[in-house]
């Protein structure tokens, strides 16, 4: 017999799941991660367009942070980012992929204007807010609730079902823009109450988005403690991981499925109601802004950690205001801006994979 | 016949992680032949014949085709050398006709299905099949399936067919018609190896047999030269003296009547068929049975998991002398009952325990509900969770560690551990000792006994026949959703619960 198994031709090399990596060696491979992606758009930069990179980067920062208005539009970015992104949280940690966040804001903020405009000589301005907030966040819930009573009781596919109500909501939205339209027939609704400000959130101590932050800090609070220390975030976390374990258990699926999306539209309800009462004053199928998309990635990259979420979604919103600056500002278009954010967001989500992965190469046989 | 060897396997041997699944076997079928694997569950068949067919690949060991060594890398590899295993699970496109299935991914010169249609028949015309190559899957019958299956390994020019339990699925009938089809194979020259447990119907179709037992080749025999009991012999193997202490418990109850539990799947098969037995306190009620047999689907009807079609779960409570049926309840309308029901189902992970939370979150899965506020209390669940780490020594790092790191053993002491502390009335455990080590093995029979003692209900599904017949009082055998017997595990002997266990459907049929 010719023993011989090392004949066995295996791969180069194999992908190994990690069991674990200590936290600080992970947060080495995403350091390492953001220098090589700005190293690689820095060669982008300079072979696309022969600027100086070090001199692209200062002026990205710059767009950033650069002047104290830049910084509470940074600051405002991210509190809305980071609104939409705890209201998808609770559904993806179920594993129910709501990517219908676009829609279920625009629902909400809907419902916003739709209270403006015809509450605004009705009611008191502060009970005409708490108005708009209930309103929105109904509309939201309900939103969110639809493609989940679906779920629920005949299994459907929760990601077209959220994708496709993005479409009705915009289509709405639309509709709306054009009938309430000033001047009539124009298409834009413009400016809610310029004049009288009713139903917008006020400014504190002259910061005209304060407010928003407030509201999205204390809901990251809410959510933190939501998803790691009540019963209804452990029954997530259980029908998330495994439908099997909740029902041996005794959780009613349907209900925390139908529950938990009730929340997340109801979320989703409420940025919404900010982006339209707080900073926007108006609506149009773009107040979402792609945010709902967004989100997820700033969710995912958190792994579904709401403080680690304002660190993720300052992230994208740096990157994203950063990279709209050098292109203003190099007199470059748009597409650059985004070539350098899809690098860096590439570098950062493939450095997860490092993380969560090994690579084990062959031994060499010949040594043996 | 010719005598000309097909394959031969030498000394294959295959081991995931420390567990061995096949040890130095050795196979050899010739042209014109049909060998049956036999083995009950987990002795290896499966994994030999996906070595064979390229899906794994042998630590050691070598293959031979047609009398030259040959490596297979990939279920390619194993279609180059003429090789095709019809696997248990169908692998088939639903929206797809019969001939479309046959033919896809096959690469033989430009397509034209009008000629490989033909092709097709031709093969169909030759071996006997009866199907219809333009009915879809999604219309057709299992059996139908199987013939697709098997029409596409010959479409392909397969000279060895694989069948990993064909029978397991089809009606006795349908069953009859394979035999026949596989009979027109083996005068065509075609090697065919078939899986099975079911000792009538190996003593029906093959020429030999090879018996496999724990992942050890036992032997190669010729049908004709050989009984039912020789081969059940074989394949259970001499009764091993395993010293599990038996006590006998005096004063005990009727705790849990099943009458007529009838059970029919999502698939409109019949799963459990008029199953009837009695649970009692203090002692260890067997299930013995082939895997897939109806043990899942029982215990989980029990536990509340799965709505019976006909029968009732009868309860009788010692604290309140009520009797309670808790056929079409929850787990949770059970447990409001006062009835302390404790299930270690047979998927620690999938059902069990959540892989990816810490011991203590783990340990909550019952109880997380206690407490009148909205948040978790986790005093409780921390304190049980240290206490069953030392107790039954369970080697983990910390209480914060996800389950899924711990080894089989460790999991199966925390999943065992949560249920006993609940200090039920009724314990089920399936498959408790599952993967697990000798000493870990004997720990989770010494806390079945000790339950066993204080008085609980155990009912314990089990595959290795000496643990059931040393552990338990009374052995419920069950066999395609029956019961065949229920049997004193003091006198039974293993050849006779291996002899129940292998009944097959059509001895006792009544409804098909």
């Amino acid at each position: 017999m010719t023993n011989n198994p090392s004949k066995v031709h295996e791969p180069l090399f194999h992908i190994i799941k990690r069991t674990a990596m200590p936290k600080w060696q992970s947060w080495i491979v995403r350091i390492v991660s953001v220098l090589a992606a700005l190293i690689v758009c820095g060669v982008v930069t300079v072979l696309l367009t022969g600027e100086d990179p070090i001199q692209v980067y200062v002026k990205m920062v710059e767009g950033a942070i650069g002047t104290e208005r830049r910084i509470w539009t940074l600051a405002q970015n991210t509190a809305m980012l980071l609104c939409v992104a705890l209201a998808v949280t609770p559904a993806f940690k179920m594993k129910f992929w709501n990517i219908g966040a676009e829609g279920q804001v625009l629902a909400g903020g809907l419902a916003s204007a739709a209270c403006m405009i015809f509450l605004n000589d009705k009611l008191s301005p502060v009970l005409l807010i708490l108005v708009m907030l209930v309103v929105s966040v109904a509309a939201g819930a309900i939103w969110g609730l639809i493609p989940a009573f679906f779920k629920a009781h005949w299994n459907t596919n929760e990601t077209l079902f959220t994708l496709m109500m993005n479409y009705i909501a915009m289509c709405i939205v639309s509709y709306f823009s054009y009938e309430w339209s000033v001047p009539k027939g124009s298409g834009h609704i413009g400016v809610i109450n310029d004049a009288t400000e009713a139903g917008w959130l006020p400014s504190i101590g002259g910061k005209a988005y304060l407010c928003n932050i407030l509201v999205v800090a204390a809901l990251t609070a809410f959510m933190y403690v939501y998803l790691k220390y009540s019963k209804h975030g452990y029954e997530i976390s259980v029908v998330g991981e495994s439908e099997n374990t909740a029902k041996y258990i005794g959780i009613n699926v349907k209900k925390v499925i139908l529950r938990t999306m009730l929340l997340s539209g109801a979320l989703c309800g409420i940025a919404g109601f900010l982006l339209v009462s707080g900073t926007d004053h108006t609506v149009n199928r773009d107040t979402a802004g792609g945010r709902g998309f967004t989100a997820i990635m700033v969710s995912w990259l958190a792994k579904f950690d709401p403080l680690y979420m304002i660190l993720t979604s300052l992230l994208i919103v740096f990157l994203q205001r950063g990279a709209g600056e050098i292109s203003t500002s190099f007199g470059l278009n748009d597409s650059f801006s985004e070539i350098i954010t899809g690098i860096i967001i590439f570098f950062i989500i493939g450095g997860e994979f490092f993380v969560n992965y090994q690579l084990k190469f062959r031994e060499k046989e010949a040594n043996k | 016949m010719s005598t000309q060897v097909a394959i031969e396997l030498k000394n294959i041997t295959k081991t995931f992680g420390s567990v061995v699944a096949n040890k130095d076997i050795n196979l050899t079928v010739n042209r014109g032949e049909i060998l049956s694997i036999l083995g009950e569950n987990g002795s290896g068949k499966t994994t030999l014949m996906n070595m064979i067919s390229g899906i794994y690949f042998p630590d050691h060991g070598q293959i031979f085709v047609d009398g030259k060594e040959v490596v297979i890398r990939s279920p390619k590899d194993a279609f180059d050398l003429k090789i095709g295993m019809i696997h248990q699970h169908f692998k088939l496109v639903d929206v797809f006709s019969a001939a479309e299935n046959i033919v896809l991914g096959y690469d033989d010169g430009k397509f034209n299905m009008k000629k490989s249609t033909a092709k097709i028949q031709k093969i169909l015309d030759r071996y006997g099949f009866e199907l219809d190559l333009n009915k879809k899957i999604y219309q057709m019958s299992v059996s139908e399936k199987q013939t697709v299956e098997i029409v596409k390994v010959l479409y392909r020019g397969a000279d060895i067919l694989i069948l990993d339990e064909p029978t397991a699925v089809l009606t006795p009938q349908e069953t009859e018609k394979l035999f026949n089809v596989l009979r027109n194979m083996r005068r065509d020259d075609k090697s065919i190896i078939i899986i099975t447990h079911k000792l009538n119907e190996v003593m029906e179709i093959s020429d030999k047999v090879a018996v496999l037992r724990k992942g050890e080749y036992i032997g190669t025999v010729n049908t004709s030269e050989t009984t039912e009991s020789v081969l059940t012999e074989m394949m259970v193997g001499k009764k091993i003296d395993l010293n599990i202490e038996r006590t006998e418990v005096e004063n005990k109850e009727d705790r849990l009547i099943v009458n007529n539990m009838c059970y029919v799947n999502r698939d409109g098969v019949k799963v459990l068929n008029h199953v009837s037995f009695t649970a009692k306190s203090g002692e260890i009620l067997g299930i013995a049975g082939i895997a897939g047999s109806g043990q899942r689907e029982l215990l989980e009807s029990i536990a509340g998991l799965r709505h019976l079609t006909h029968g009732s779960i009868l309860y009788n409570n010692a604290k309140t002398g009520k009797q309670d049926n808790l056929r079409d309840k929850t787990p949770v309308q059970i447990r409001e009952l006062g009835i302390r029901l404790s299930f270690v189902p047979e998927d620690r992970l999938g059902m069990g325990l959540v892989g990816n939370m810490d011991i203590v979150d783990n340990m909550m899965l019952r109880s997380y509900k206690k407490g009148k506020t909205a948040f978790l209390e986790k005093k409780e669940p921390r304190d049980l969770a240290e206490k069953i780490i030392d107790e039954l020594e369970v080697v983990t790092p910390s209480v914060n560690t996800p389950v899924r790191r711990l080894s089989g053993g460790n999991v199966q002491k925390v999943l065992v551990g949560r249920e006993i502390a609940a200090s039920p009335t009724v314990l089920m455990a399936a498959y408790p000792v599952r993967g697990l080590d000798i000493n870990s093995s004997y720990l989770i029979y010494n806390l079945l006994n000790e339950q066993k003692q204080k008085g609980v209900a155990v009912i314990f599904v089990g595959e290795d026949l000496d643990v059931l017949l040393e552990l338990c009082d009374r052995i419920v055998v069950i066999s395609s959703g029956q019961i065949s017997d229920i049997v004193d595990a003091r006198t039974a002997t293993k050849e006779q619960l291996g002899l129940l266990m292998t009944k097959s459907k059509g001895d006792s049929d009544d409804d098909k």
